[in-house]
């Protein structure tokens, strides 16, 4: 488990992380996001030993991280930010090195740095030297540092920054394949990433905790949970769908015809609409039951919007 | 377990993944031998003694040793490894010792690499080698203590450019601190003792004693007491400066 108690960091101008609670348990997948500045690589170096807070602590697995460091390192598995790693090395003596320090020697080096190359598919560029690889093959030394000694807290800051599509998928699959009995922390601005590998999203800004839930929940506070929207070849009766009961609001959308019926927090209207289209005989193209927008939720959580 | 071992492998390994290495080690002995033969008059001394290879030392580490020590923490912040580095699971002792220890091997390799010198005297004459044993160990010890300097400054700055100029102003303060141009400025209004202390952190006085085969107790201490004193600053440094 991972506690975090009143965490505080202070730079000489701003507070980037200001009086941060809150605890991970093992085999959930944190997302933890906020806009660029809001605190999350900070909070991420204080978890892994880098910065010293101002005020507060941190404990991975029960061991302090200002007092027991390198116990609590030795539980960690950490990609920083930019995945930083010794350009002037090549992929395979990088890991070896990182094996050596984690204490591994002879063949269960070997092998951990194989399996570690085989999880994120290094095989093909394991002698050449670091600097000459593409950001997406760097980005994945230091995903196989990270995960070579199969730490129980994996600590990554933003995993899938400047990788394209294909690779952004295969990140999230492995850390998937990896969650099940550890703790993972993700840092991400990519809100995408958070419904597709998270169990939990906490939303922080100027260092201040603003949300705390699942993917899910945090969707169901956007205005566009539960709403409908509908494409129809032929004007649509707005006042008619806003009349209807637990409707909150009607929005025209972009497109020619297409309406989005807001639900009242709580209210699912999806009937009530549908049964309004029978009975006036609407030919509608396209009609969804929408999960709520997270991006939506993310801005008008982090720039201080009432929801 | 410590981890000294694994950071010095790597470190001294990364000065030979780049040219640096060669070219390094290529112009310390083009130098040191312009030096001993031309400006150290070793011929014309006509004595069998490797001292006009020696008294250059302090001048030429002056600027070769600073330019080994500048990439040692200043690339390390610059690249941001150094994120990576301290949440490893090692004690800054390891990783600030170990590094160091690397770059002093590393001099130490280019040092020994001047052993044609040493065949040379032998064939001319008959040389003290007690003296030019000493002389090496000497010498080592310099530029360690060049190197401990410099790995402090080089967590000082970010620029490996500018650490190289600040530890070379600081080698260089040691360097005069025992000359009479110094003393001087002291001696108008300072205590003796005081000049004394100036005059002893001197590492002409030092080295010149180990140069000539005096190995003194106290020069060893004071060697190792600076290296040990500017690598506890290096730790403190990185503390204070690694996240800027």
């Amino acid at each position: 488990m991972i506690e975090i108690k009143n965490l505080t960091k202070r730079f000489a101008q701003h507070t980037a992380v200001d009086d941060l609670s809150f605890s991970v348990q093992a085999g959930e997948v944190l997302g933890f996001l906020g806009p660029n500045g809001a605190g999350k690589s900070t909070t991420m170096k204080m978890l892994t030993g880098f910065l010293a807070p101002t005020s507060g602590t941190a404990s991975i697995l029960g061991f302090d991280i200002q007092k027991d460091t390198l116990k609590a390192q030795r539980q960690i598995g950490y990609l920083p930010e930019g995945a930083p790693c010794y350009g002037d090395m090549t992929v395979r003596s990088f890991l070896e090195f990182i094996a050596e320090i984690r204490g591994f020697k002879g063949a269960e080096k070997r092998e951990r740095v194989a399996k570690a190359v085989a999880q994120v598919e290094l095989e093909a560029v394991l002698e050449q030297s670091i600097e000459t690889l593409s950001k997406g093959f760097k980005r994945r030394v230091g995903l196989a540092q990270a995960i070579l000694h199969d730490p129980k807290v994996l600590i990554l800051d933003e995993p899938t920054d400047g990788l394209d599509p294909n690779q952004k998928h295969q990140v999230r699959k492995l850390i998937q394949s990896l969650a099940y009995d550890k703790i993972v922390i993700i840092s991400t601005h990519i809100l995408e990433e958070v419904s597709a590998v998270c169990t939990r999203a906490v939303v922080i800004a100027h260092g201040k905790l603003l949300a705390d839930g699942t993917p899910l929940e945090l969707e169901s506070r956007s205005r566009y949970h539960q709403a409908v929207t509908l494409v129809a070849e032929e004007p649509l009766d707005k006042d008619a769908l806003a009349a209807l009961p637990g409707v909150a609001g009607v929005e025209e959308n972009a497109l020619e015809h297409s309406l989005s019926i807001l639900a009242k927090p709580g209210e699912v209207i999806f009937a009530q609409v549908n049964a309004l289209i029978a009975e006036r005989g609407w030919k509608v193209r396209e009609l969804n039951v929408e999960r709520g927008r997270l991006d939506e939720v993310f801005r008008s959580l982090t720039r201080g919007e009432g929801l | 377990m410590s981890q000294l071992p694994v950071i010095f492998k790597r470190e001294l390994a990364s000065y030979f993944a780049t040219p640096l290495a060669y070219v390094f080690i290529l112009i310390f002995l083009v130098l040191s031998g312009v030096f001993t033969f031309y400006l150290g008059g070793f011929f014309e001394s006509g004595q069998a003694s490797l001292a006009p290879f020696f008294n250059f030392h302090p001048w030429l580490y002056l600027f070769l040793v600073p330019a080994i020590a500048m990439r040692l923490w200043a690339e390390e912040r610059k690249s941001g490894t150094i994120e990576l580095l301290m949440t490893l699971p090692i004690t800054r002792f390891d990783a600030v010792t170990g590094k160091f220890l690397a770059a002093w091997v590393f001099a130490g390799l280019a040092l020994l690499l001047t052993f044609p010198m040493v065949i040379t005297v032998n064939y001319l004459g008959e040389p003290d080698n007690g003296a030019i044993i000493t002389g090496y160990i000497g010498s080592w010890l310099l530029a360690g203590a060049y190197l401990a300097i410099g790995s402090c400054m080089s967590a000082l700055a970010k620029n490996q450019v500018i650490a190289f100029i600040l530890s070379v102003s600081v080698c260089f303060l040691f360097i005069v601190s025992g000359f009479p141009m110094v003393l001087d400025g002291f001696s108008a209004w300072a205590p003796q003792w005081v000049i004394d202390a100036v005059a002893s952190l001197s590492f002409l006085t030092r080295f010149d004693a180990i140069s000539k085969g005096v190995i003194d107790l106290r020069d060893l201490l004071y060697f190792l007491t600076l290296i040990a004193a500017w690598l506890a600053a290096t730790a403190v440094v990185i503390d204070l400066k690694k996240a800027d």
